[in-house]
């Protein structure tokens, strides 16, 4: 590989008290790409934030070919060359203007005279959409191109700068396969062209395809760098998913009778066909990386959506809840993942978060009894251990794992036949985690449990059954005793077995 | 809690409250004849319609929404009642029935062009706004509705406000001085009441809390947020409707040019509101004290002769101080809920 771009050594960013990054090494070489796998809340973001000047490094270094760069804002950054594709395609693009002038719009505020010239801009910008073979009419409105087309758009002007480092943050999540390969080929010929290209991704087909080095990160480090002629796939997943050996002994106990069945479940038009039974007192992982389809499962299970085929019983009987509430009503809980925007109420204490979708039970005649919410809160604050002066205090008085706690006492504080907790442990420290893993499965023989997983230790710390997902898919089956790791593993990261010879 | 600390969580709890008081105070020794039962009526009375409007309005604050038709619809409820009885010759009962479903109708529109064609609040209620001020002048050519008025077919108006409807504005109930308390006043210390129950102690005004806190997060919790919506505004065209019949009844003819301001003051009151009690957030019990504010700050000044087109100026300043105590004073409306 030929002169490194970008050499990050010992980079540290902590928000508060929370360590995100903890002593980044990382180097990126021109004409490569390297591929930065982690799970949600590994700290991609933030390095990619760091990276392009949103955020600013506590402690380490960042050289460009040699030279210290240390970006004060975004503009740093992009005047530097470094230049960022942003997951959410919209931030880079204008759609009401057209194609010519989003392609010319880093350059209008440079350009000479009041009036803009309609025909040079055109020409400039018919000019970078041959170079990067966009094959769309610069005049269309960005508005009537399609994804893929939009994300070209904002990567060919990016391009424009002749950047020296590319970062491209999941820039597949909302591409079709043929829009992918559009992109895929352009980042060939970026490659060729020797720009380093930093490239965020969980797909593995994604991976497979254009990754050079892959770099797997956790916990704020870099916990795996893997290049050479045969990538070794399983060993990044490995290295991004982690397992040390966890102190939590798991007992596995016996099931009860079949709480929940899915027959023929397809989350989406034409996916694979999910069969399952969660049992009562049964703790069920499901675990996947992102975008194996357990954030579907979970809203199907839940009501939110509906599956585009097959059935679901509760108990025996059909259930297909159209909301929410239905799906409550039925005694089907959920905690939601990304606790910021799916659960907290901001404005509302620990008590009125804890209870609020159990009002009707706290009160008489609609009025609301304060003395009944406190009573359900206060068991739950107690049980849980969350740390607080009462449980009046505002709920964003909180630490991250407390809030937590309460989302999750949430849920608990009232009986119900399936509890479905969607990454419980998403950013929450791990004293918090062991204290909710433990209270769940001291609490799971009243009722059946799934709970989705982002990490493997998760899922060995609290399942008695560990169900994996790949691409909307069951690929495995695993009792959580003496689980040999290495296929587990290998069917997360979505090869066959025949791949691997087992 | 060091000390400067607890003074300022005092300031910003009872700072507004403590501002009302001494105004009072100051007026009472500064104003000749401020303080006493009438007086005091007589504030109570310039802010009850304003103060029914405002309260309407903070419901569907309350649900992080917006109402910008309540104006509208209490004007079109105004000429409403008078077109029923002057024109049609209808009783009041009649009357006030047709304006209130006429309120709730209005609601129900904006909520669900709000909640399922997803037009923003604002827009939506403002597109309301005009459409309603133009409809309110369809069946009268543009004129005020009145007993013996001509009728766009030549013929003339026979129908008269009933005694009953007339009651609703201008009759005074005898507390301790006789003719003191207006119904007006009486009808907006119940609404305000009513509406102070529902949002603080029921779980369906705890929810609209919650909606408007984080409306996901709700949703996930099982609650029915377009319901809550959609009700939300309903009941702000139920109150602003209530205020075009007791502004027709104290006024006794359909006038097309009352109610102009109802709009900017009942929000500002509802607004100011925030800053009471340190709330920094939509609350009955606030919008009250706000409307009672702004009328005591312009009796006052009335009072003490200051011209009367000073008079939006003085709102505009009392709500400019509100707002900076509801966000710079209190820092919660820097978490900003989403």
């Amino acid at each position: 590989m030929s002169e490194i771009a970008c050499d990050i050594k010992g980079l540290r960013k902590a928000f508060g008290p929370n360590q995100v990054l903890r002593g980044i090494n990382l180097t990126l070489p021109s004409g490569a790409v390297t591929v930065l796998m982690g799970a949600n809340g590994a700290g991609k973001s933030t390095l990619v934030k760091v990276l392009c000047g949103i955020h600013q490094a506590d402690a380490g270094e960042v050289s460009l070919f040699g030279t210290r760069f240390a970006p004060a804002n975004p503009r740093d950054a992009f005047r530097a060359g470094i230049v960022t594709v942003h997951q959410s395609i919209n931030d880079g693009v204008a759609p009401e203007l057209d194609v010519a002038s989003n392609l010319m719009l880093d350059r209008l505020p440079a350009m000479s005279g009041f009036f803009l010239s309609d025909r040079a801009i055109r020409r400039e910008a018919r000019k970078i959409a041959e170079g990067m073979q966009l094959g769309v009419d610069v005049r269309t409105p960005v508005s009537a191109l399609g994804v893929a087309d939009r994300q070209m758009i904002a990567i060919a002007r990016a391009m424009a700068h002749e950047p020296k480092v590319l970062i491209l943050d999941e820039p597949t999540s909302s591409l079709s396969a043929s829009e992918a390969d559009r992109l895929f080929a352009l980042i060939d010929r970026l490659r060729d062209t020797g720009v380093a290209i930093l490239y965020i991704s969980h797909r593995m087909s994604d991976i497979r395809r254009i990754a050079d080095r892959i770099v797997s990160m956790r916990d704020g480090e870099i916990s795996g760098t893997f290049e050479g002629e045969a990538l070794d796939y399983e060993g990044a997943v490995t290295a991004m998913l982690g397992h040390r050996m966890t102190e939590v002994d798991v007992n596995v106990g016996a099931q009860g009778a079949p709480v929940l069945q899915l027959n023929g479940v397809a989350l989406s038009e034409g996916g694979a066909d999910l069969t399952l039974t969660a049992h009562r007192s049964e703790v069920v992982a499901i675990a996947g990386l992102l975008g194996s389809g357990k954030t579907k499962l979970a809203a199907v299970l839940f009501g939110l959506t509906q599956p585009a085929a097959g059935a679901m019983t509760l108990d025996g009987a059909a259930y297909a809840p159209r909301s929410a509430a239905e799906a409550i009503r039925r005694g089907v809980h959920m905690c939601p993942k990304d606790r910021a925007s799916n659960g907290v109420i901001p404005d509302f204490d620990i008590t009125n978060n804890l209870t609020v979708p159990f009002f009707a039970r706290h009160s008489a005649l609609s009025m609301l009894s304060r003395r009944r919410q406190r009573r359900a809160t206060e068991a739950m604050v107690d049980t849980l251990g969350v740390v607080c002066q009462s449980a009046a205090d505002d709920i964003l008085t909180l630490s991250g794992g407390n809030q937590q706690k309460v989302m999750v006492g949430r849920w608990l504080s009232q009986p119900c036949k399936l509890l479905v907790l969607d990454e419980p442990f998403q950013g929450v420290d791990i004293q918090a985690r062991r204290d909710i893993g433990a209270h769940i499965r001291a609490t799971s023989d009243q009722r059946a449990t799934i709970v989705f997983v982002a990490e493997i230790d998760e899922a060995l710390e609290i399942a008695d059954r560990i169900l994996v997902l790949n691409e909307e898919a069951l690929v495995g089956e695993h009792r959580n005793e003496n689980i040999d790791l290495a296929p587990l593993m290998a069917q997360i990261s979505g090869q066959s077995a025949a791949q691997l010879g087992i | 809690m060091n000390d400067a600390q607890k003074i300022r969580d005092f300031a910003i709890r009872y700072g507004f409250l403590l501002l009302l008081f001494g105004l009072v105070l100051y007026f009472s020794f500064a104003a000749q004849g401020f303080a006493g039962a009438r007086s005091a009526v007589f504030v109570f009375q310039s802010v009850a319609i304003t103060g029914i409007l405002a309260l309407g309005v903070t419901c569907t604050l309350v649900v992080d929404g917006f109402d910008l038709s309540i104006g509208s619809v209490a004007t079109s409820s105004l000429m409403m009642s008078a077109y029923f009885m002057v024109v049609l010759e209808q009783s009041a009962v009649v009357a006030v029935l047709a304006c209130l479903v006429m309120g709730a109708f209005v609601g129900l529109i904006n909520g669900l062009l709000i909640v399922k064609m997803r037009v923003p609040d604002l827009l939506a209620t403002l597109g309301m706004m005009f459409l309603l001020i133009g409809l309110q002048r369809i069946p009268t050519e543009g004129r005020s509705v009145a007993t013996g008025m001509t009728l766009p077919d030549g013929s003339t108006a026979e129908g008269t406000f009933s005694a009953g409807f007339l009651w609703l504005g201008r009759h005074r109930f005898d507390v301790f001085i006789e003719n003191l308390i207006p119904v007006p006043v009486i009808i907006f210390i119940l609404v305000g009441v009513l509406i102070w129950v529902f949002l603080e102690l029921t779980r369906h005004g705890r929810l609209m809390y919650a909606i408007g806190s984080n409306e996901r997060a709700s949703a996930l919790a099982g609650a029915n947020v377009t319901g809550y919506k959609v009700a939300a505004y309903m009941i702000s065209g139920v109150t602003a409707s209530i205020g075009g019949i007791l502004l027709a009844a104290r006024l006794g003819r359909g006038d097309i040019a009352s109610g102009n301001n109802l709009l900017l003051d009942s929000v500002a009151a509802a607004l100011i509101g925030f800053a009471v009690l340190g709330a920094a957030k939509p609350n009955a019990f606030g919008t009250a004290i706000g409307a009672l504010f702004v009328g005591v700050l312009l009796q006052g000044l009335t009072m003490m002769n200051a011209p009367y087109y000073t008079q939006d100026f003085v709102k505009g300043g009392v709500l400019v101080v509100a707002l900076v105590f509801t966000f710079a004073l209190s820092g919660r409306g820097r978490r900003g809920g989403h």
